[in-house]
């Protein structure tokens, strides 16, 4: 019964037409409302006429819904040359009756009122446009032009009342343009003619570097994201970036992969890394962050995988030279393909052009490991959150395709909160800390593991060096008071501790040969009196043999004196 | 899109040709005119009454008018970057003009012909 009740209740909600923007249908929960008209206001260059052409030309690419783009300020041509550049063949579709675009000029000079009017020109072409394809979707871009063309601004108001009201009866889904305004979201009010569904772009600047936002400020009969969403113009249309409801189904990997140091892969579970995980290397300056990547990549290509790797603070020689200096030639690795540097400067371009590039740069490369050093560097190009939310975004598009992911990131100080590198910890599976300690007049290197997601690992702080055969991660010893001890107070540990092992060698050497000596002699005091018992023992013998000897010579002189005297016997 | 109405198309294409050959043969001070009307509404009659009325008092023969109907011929809404209705669109003497509305302000009508400069309004 209730059952019955809540789907007859589904059929009577809201239909919606999908718009195919990545993203945005996450948003809206299924897209934008069928049959009614979307107001989309932004300030220029925000990206409306592009959301609304996407919306048509989706539709007749995926959904099967003709749309009709009536342009107020653009000519069909142009429209046509500036959406060639996002792929989208507006000749093709219009070739194939899926696409109509109706040019409307409007030229207030050449336009003279001389009394009542209405738009029924506009009706009337734009319904000729619907009927003749049978369209399902139009766009108008923008609606605000006929306020610049038509004097009389209550015959205007009336006629758009009645124009969306007609679009409502046509049944079409219409997203309509308009300028944001100063006080309110367009700057002739066309929010109060379109009740249904609002969005607002955003152009903003902040720190120098633009940033797109969307935000969907009302969606009658609808749920909807209500945060504002940034969103990039990529090279096949909008994406709107949705960070709440990106996906985390992506098939984890059991396979483990060496990070190229020995020591490393023991502290890491003694397996080294999972394949396709995330590595955050953090550290601050000179801790040897690009050395552990190119440790990792060297590896990686001795594997036969794949390396791509962005570099935004070095250009591809000074890293080989560098590595090289270290013992990490990657140079052949280049050569032969398996490897491949791409230096961009952060600030060259903002942060939505460094993704595409980086995605474009990966669907060419098809890389097994993806190095961004350093991550950190990319928060240049756009403001924290900004960048938190792009990560998130890219890290994923690599997790999808069981990339592994190292990135290296820079922090100002050691101290807790700034290692949190961009608040992109969370996005991490390991995260491996580097950093300087200071002691005893030098600074000396340590690593330890902060986490890595799913297996056991080290929880030692352990030296490490950067030598010519590489990086040396260094045994451990703690100093009297606990401590880790580091550098030349390590060295004359060790040689201390040889000392002492030998000394303690000697000694033990010393009592051995003592505790023999005293066996010796033990085992020559027991021969001696083993003899001595002997001679007793004889002498004893000696003694009972006499005596009877003696009592025998007593007994026979008694009986010889009896006899000489012819005494009787006492028996 | 042009295939609908074919006979209606072709029924109006004799005048448009007529008109077009006027257009060619248009003299320096004559006037092509156009008035797009949606349908024969209150707004249309009046348009039409009140631009054949300035035309004989102010162009008497030196001019030709075609009134279209855009509710019968969509397409030249579009061909003729119609909008409002209804619009006169004065095709010669140059500039382009468009006159919209119902032709009642003569004065305008007159301004927007070129048949009146706006200093002569003071």
């Amino acid at each position: 019964m209730i059952e019955e009740k809540s789907t007859a209740l589904k059929e009577k909600s809201l239909k919606k037409a999908p718009t195919g923007i990545a993203g945005l249908d996450e948003i809206t929960y299924g897209g934008l409302p069928e049959g009614r008209p979307i107001l989309v206001c932004g300030s220029a260059g925000s990206g409306k006429t592009l959301l609304a052409m996407e919306f048509l030309v989706k539709g007749a690419r995926n959904y099967g819904e003709p749309g009709v783009f009536v342009a107020f300020e653009e000519t069909s041509e142009e429209l046509t040359e500036n959406f060639a550049s996002l792929g989208f063949d507006l000749e093709d579709l219009e070739a194939g009756n899926r696409l109509i675009i109706d040019h409307i000029h409007i030229d207030k000079s050449e336009i003279e009122e001389t009394g009542e009017y209405d738009l029924e020109g506009l009706f009337i072409r734009l319904g000729l446009a619907i009927d003749s394809i049978g369209a399902r979707r139009v766009a108008l871009d923008t609606l605000e032009v006929l306020f610049s063309g038509f004097q009389n601004e209550t015959i205007l108001r009336s006629e758009l009342r009645r124009l969306f009201r007609w679009l409502k009866e046509k049944g079409v889904t219409a997203v309509v343009t308009g300028e944001r305004g100063e006080a309110s979201l367009t700057r002739y009010g066309l929010e109060e003619y379109v009740a249904d569904c609002v969005i607002l772009l955003d152009n903003r600047m902040e720190e120098q570097i633009a940033t797109r936002r969307l935000r969907i400020v009302k969606y009658r009969g609808s749920k909807h994201g209500t945060n504002e969403y940034p969103f990039l113009i990529e090279e096949d249309g909008i994406s709107v970036l949705p960070i709440t409801s990106l996906s985390l189904e992506h098939e984890a990997s059991a396979e483990r992969i060496s990070t190229g140091i020995k020591r490393l892969d023991t502290m890491l579970g003694d397996q080294g890394c999972y394949r396709g995980s995330t590595i955050l290397i953090s550290g601050t300056a000179g801790t040897g962050k690009t050395s552990f990547a190119a440790r990792f990549c060297k590896a990686a290509c001795k594997r036969g995988e794949r390396c791509l790797y962005f570099a935004f603070e070095e250009s591809p020689s000074q890293i080989i030279r560098n590595m090289r200096s270290i013992g990490i030639d990657l140079q052949p690795y280049i050569d032969s393909g398996m490897m491949q540097i791409d230096a961009t400067r952060p600030v060259t371009y903002g942060m939505e052009m460094h993704l595409i590039d980086i995605r474009r740069s990966m669907e060419t490369f098809g890389p097994d490991v993806v190095v961004v050093d350093p991550i950190s560097n990319l928060s240049n190009a756009g403001t924290d959150n900004e960048v938190k939310q792009m990560l998130t975004r890219l890290i994923d598009h690599m997790k999808l395709r069981n990339v592994t992911v190292i990135c290296t990131s820079l922090v100002d100080h050691d101290s807790a909160e700034c290692v949190n590198a961009q608040g992109i910890s969370s996005l991490m599976d390991t995260w491996i800390k580097l950093r300087f300690f200071e002691s005893d007049s030098e600074l000396n290197r340590g690593i330890s593991v902060i986490k890595s997601r799913g297996m056991e690992h080290s929880n030692q702080i352990r030296e490490y060096l950067l030598t010519d055969n590489g990086i040396e991660i260094q045994d451990v010893y703690l100093g009297p008071a606990g401590g880790l001890l580091m550098g030349s107070a390590r060295a004359a540990m060790e040689a201390k501790e040889l000392a002492e092992a030998a000394a303690q060698n000697k000694a033990v050497a010393q009592r051995k040969r003592e505790l023999e000596n005293k066996l010796k002699s033990l085992d020559a005091k027991i021969t001696a009196l083993d003899s001595e018992y002997d001679k007793e023992k004889e002498e004893l013998k000696r003694l009972i043999s006499e005596d009877k000897l003696r009592c025998e010579g007593l007994e026979d002189n008694k009986k010889e004196i009896a006899s000489i005297r012819k005494a009787d016997t006492s028996e | 899109m042009t295939g609908n109405g074919e006979t209606g198309v072709s029924e109006i294409k004799d005048s448009t040709e007529d008109f077009e050959e006027a257009l060619a043969r248009a003299q320096d001070d004559e006037y092509v005119l156009r008035l797009y009307v949606a349908g024969m509404s209150p707004k249309s009659m009046q348009a039409i009454a009140n631009i054949k009325r300035i035309c004989e008092e102010h162009l008497p023969g030196k001019y030709h008018l075609e009134i279209i109907d855009i509710y019968q011929y969509p397409i030249f809404a579009k061909d003729g970057q119609i909008v409002a209705a209804p619009t006169l669109v004065k095709e010669l003497p140059p500039p382009l003009r468009k006159l919209i509305g119902s032709m009642e302000n003569t004065e305008r009508v007159l301004l927007g012909m070129d048949l009146k400069s706006r200093s002569d309004k003071k």
